[in-house]
């Protein structure tokens, strides 16, 4: 199979789900039924009022139903794009209960908030200086998010981010067709113009100054490195972990990321399948999913699962890893099966993605009134809606710990 | 199948279905292209001396994503030579001997200058003659159109001038931009109209650009009010077609015009006593070939049902077209959920709470149950409810039996007959957390 073009490349890493054309996105909106005490909105993790954003839209006044959006969630245009809405928002909309396909939320929320974000409408306000001041560790979804709100009440902000671009997993990590570093980074970018001091490559080894230095501290550092397999052969050319191989082919032009000809992905969470399908759009012939345990054992979400299934990547159960072979470079991936059996995959690049472990670098003290945590780090790793809850909530709670009133 | 053959006045159809005059049948190429694709007849565009229009000429009103729900025109009547039309009838009504062919006529209020259209329109060929006495805009203004038809006396007078030398049946198109159009309907009846149609359309501005603060249809940034039709005055023209056709004093055949768009709409005019249909903007906006589906969506409805002929439908809902006095007090009705087909959506909470009469008690999502039900002692069995419902039989209205007596207000009003017990809770919403 001859390498994929330039052109080709471009088309398999497009928007998965293309925005909504303005006429689609009003009859979705006007098919919408308005519901109280929305289904939809409860089951989003930060309550956006999704009625109220989508008759907005159907009214013709997306300024203000981006602003119901970024309101509730600020992140509310990545969570467009990369929201499991199957399993939250859509999967509660009552249509479901009609024999009916749910509102497209997702869609219509990214209808809304492309439209500020192309026109770089800026739909908050720094709130007047209290003289107050919050250091943020980790510029991703959860630290901006607080970083955000904590602006919104007039708090000086710094944050500390020890990459060398802000967004987190959302400029670093999501899978390539859902969202792309510049829009991310382009959302980021509004939360910073309310004059967020942002410290890039910085790399906070100890709580303890900023405990000191700042009126509060919050903690967002998300997840640590992925999980060795503790197998032989794990450090062979051609081994890698799936996060560093997404974060490359996010930062580089698609040819510069190295793809094998037969990749093997070892686990099959969601980040596996960003792995196995990513590696299958960048010109894999074979791309295939090997896991210990069986098909509905798989921890990733059924939607996903069917979008590697369409991409023609393929799946090996109840094949449990043993040793990579090879000399010097990868050759195969030796598997036992439920029998003892054993067996050897050829392949010639393992990207390995059995979850990422909790960060062991930075110590977070327990108890101290100051500290705030959120995020990956707190909950053990979740959606991008998540941080954006636990931030927004957290910004809350300092702004009473620092004698404001509640919004 | 059905028998829609259609005799109005004397004018014969092969079905009820009659293109309304207007822009589809401007040209002898649409009414014969609408006659193939199975129209029974066409109210040909209004004829008189011919006027200049501006571009510009049609607005609009949209509901949600559905378009032109309702319409409106500032157009004048036909801009062709009388000669051109006249001629055009003529080649029609020889190709399509069969199909009913009727000239709308707009000129003068001078008798001889009425006599004289007359005349030539009836050596077309023509079956029929329908006067525009209804036009709201622009031909208003030079004192025909509506403003003929406003006026109860001019009315009657132009009809008697008609009728001095018609030699076929003589329609007059109402304008429903009156307090009572039952006046003007006995009005033209006065005069010797052999039949009525109606509604022409109502005046209105559509819209508003809010850039430029035009109205639509802009003409240059300006605009003037125009004639309003569509889906949207159906409900306008029901009723003024049964309110014309119920009255004693008139008598004669009713065509139905205003908003039909589809056979059920169809059905309820002649179930108020239409005697024809004219459609137009539905034809506007999808074309001639909707009339395969009025035929046959009429025609499989009646078959169902039992009707034979048109005959066997018309007018048959109005005897149950009552005055509000005359409607009976005692019949109480009930809103039921079927908790089966509820998708929870609370809309009906929603609209019961704020808009109507607190009649819905909310439960718990979280128990998995039942998250509305109707608190009888409140509910006054008004359907808005079973209105908002977005699922078809969720919600139904159910007539609760009691052992008194019909009364009507006229009757209760006079000490005649008996009311039976209301719930106090009609009117003492009690307000706690559980809604």
């Amino acid at each position: 199979m001859p390498e994929p073009s330039d052109a080709q490349l471009a088309e398999n890493f497009a928007d998965i789900a293309p925005a909504l054309t303005p006429d689609f996105a009003l009859l979705e909106a006007n098919t919408c039924l308005f519901c109280h005490d929305a289904p939809c909105t409860i089951a989003c993790p930060t309550h956006i009022d999704v009625p109220a954003f989508i008759k907005k839209i159907a009214t013709g006044n997306l300024r203000g139903s981006a602003r119901v959006i970024l309101e509730a969630n600020p992140f509310g245009h990545s969570c467009a794009r990369a929201c499991p809405v199957e399993v939250l928002c859509e999967g509660a909309c009552v249509l479901n209960d009609r024999d009916e396909q749910p509102i497209k939320i997702a869609l219509l929320q990214r209808h809304a908030t492309d439209h500020v974000l192309a026109r770089k409408l800026q739909l908050f306000e720094a709130g007047k200086p209290t003289g107050k001041k919050v250091a943020i560790v980790g510029a991703g979804p959860a630290g901006l998010s607080c970083a955000r709100d904590l602006r919104r009440s007039g708090h000086a902000v710094t944050v500390f981010e020890a990459k060398p671009q802000p967004g987190g997993l959302n400029t670093y990590g999501i899978a390539e067709y859902k969202l792309k570093a510049d829009v991310a980074l382009a959302e980021v970018q509004d939360i910073l113009d309310l004059g967020v001091e942002l410290k890039l490559g910085v790399t906070v080894e100890s709580l303890e100054p900023l405990l000191d230095e700042y009126d509060a501290v919050f903690v967002g550092v998300g997840l640590g490195k992925t999980k060795g397999l503790g197998i032989p052969g794990e450090d062979l050319e051609g081994v890698v972990d799936a996060l560093t191989f997404i974060e490359h082919l996010k930062t580089h032009p698609y040819r510069q990321t190295r793809v094998g000809k037969r990749v093997v992905v070892i686990g099959a969470g969601n980040t596996a399948i960003d792995a196995v399908t990513q590696a299958k759009r960048l010109g894999a012939e074979q791309s295939t999913i090997v896991y210990r345990r069986g098909e509905d054992d798989m921890p990733c979400y059924d939607y996903e699962y069917e979008l590697a299934k369409r991409d023609g990547c393929s799946f090996r159960f109840h094949a449990s890893p043993k040793r990579i072979v090879g000399n010097g470079r990868v050759e195969g991936l030796e598997v036992e099966r439920p029998d003892k059996s054993r067996e050897t995959i050829p392949c010639d690049m393992v990207i390995v993605a059995i979850g990422q472990g909790a960060r062991t670098d930075l110590a977070v003290p327990s108890g101290n009134p100051k500290l705030f945590v959120g995020g990956d780090c707190a909950n053990g790793g979740a959606e991008i809606v998540n941080a954006a809850a636990e931030g927004v909530a957290a910004a809350r709670k300092i702004h009473e710990l620092l004698g404001g009133n509640r919004r | 199948m059905a028998d829609l053959r259609t005799n109005f006045a004397g004018i014969e159809s092969p079905n009820p279905f009659w293109l309304a005059s207007g822009p589809p049948t401007n040209t002898y190429v649409q009414v014969a292209k609408a006659f193939d694709a199975g129209w029974g007849g066409a109210v040909w565009k209004t004829i008189g001396d011919p006027i200049i229009n501006v571009f510009s000429r049609y607005g609009s009103v949209d509901l949600g994503a559905t378009r032109m729900m309702g319409f409106n025109n500032i157009e004048l009547i036909s801009d062709r030579p009388i000669a051109d039309n006249l001629k055009e009838i003529a080649e029609v009504k020889r190709n399509y001997p069969k199909h009913a062919i009727i000239a709308s006529l707009m000129v003068e209020s001078k008798r001889e200058v009425w006599h004289d259209i007359v005349k030539r329109t009836q050596d077309t060929g023509a079956d029929g003659i329908e006067l525009n006495f209804g036009c709201p805009h622009g031909m208003s203004e030079r004192g025909m159109g509506s403003a003929v038809g406003q006026v109860p006396d001019y009315t009657c007078q132009i009809v008697e001038w008609v009728k001095e030398v018609a030699t076929i049946p003589v329609i007059v198109k109402l304008t429903p931009n009156v307090t009572d159009i039952t006046y003007i309907a006995r009005a033209a009846v006065k005069g010797g109209a052999d039949a009525l149609s109606l509604i022409n359309t109502i005046n209105s501005i559509v819209s508003v650009d809010l850039d430029t603060f035009a109205p639509a249809p802009s003409v240059g940034g300006k605009s003037s009010h125009g004639g309003y039709c569509g889906p949207a005055v159906k409900p306008i023209a029901l009723h003024l077609v049964s309110a014309v056709a119920k009255d004693p004093q008139v008598k004669v055949p009713v065509s139905g015009i205003g908003g039909i768009s589809t056979w059920r709409d169809a059905a309820e005019f002649v179930a108020l006593g239409a005697g024809s249909l004219q459609v137009c903007t539905a034809v506007m906006h999808y074309g001639f070939r909707i009339v395969e589906d009025l035929i046959d969506g009429l025609s499989n409805w009646m078959d169902e049902r039992g009707h034979r002929t048109l005959a066997d439908v018309r007018g048959r809902a109005l005897a149950n077209v009552a005055k509000w006095e005359e409607l009976d007090l005692n019949y109480h009705a009930l809103a039921r959920i079927d908790q089966d087909k509820c998708i929870k959506c609370e809309l009906c909470w929603t609209a019961c709470e704020d808009g109507a009469h607190q009649a819905i008690r909310r439960l718990p999502r979280d128990n998995g149950g039942p998250v509305v039900e109707i608190i009888e002692e409140a509910c006054v069995g008004c359907n808005l409810c079973a209105l908002v419902c977005p699922v078809q039989g969720c919600i139904t209205m159910e007539q609760v039996p009691n052992d008194f007596a019909s009364v009507t207000w006229k009757e209760y009003a006079a000490g005649k007959g008996k009311l039976a017990p209301r719930s106090e809770q009609f009117h003492t919403a009690t307000w706690s957390k559980s809604r």
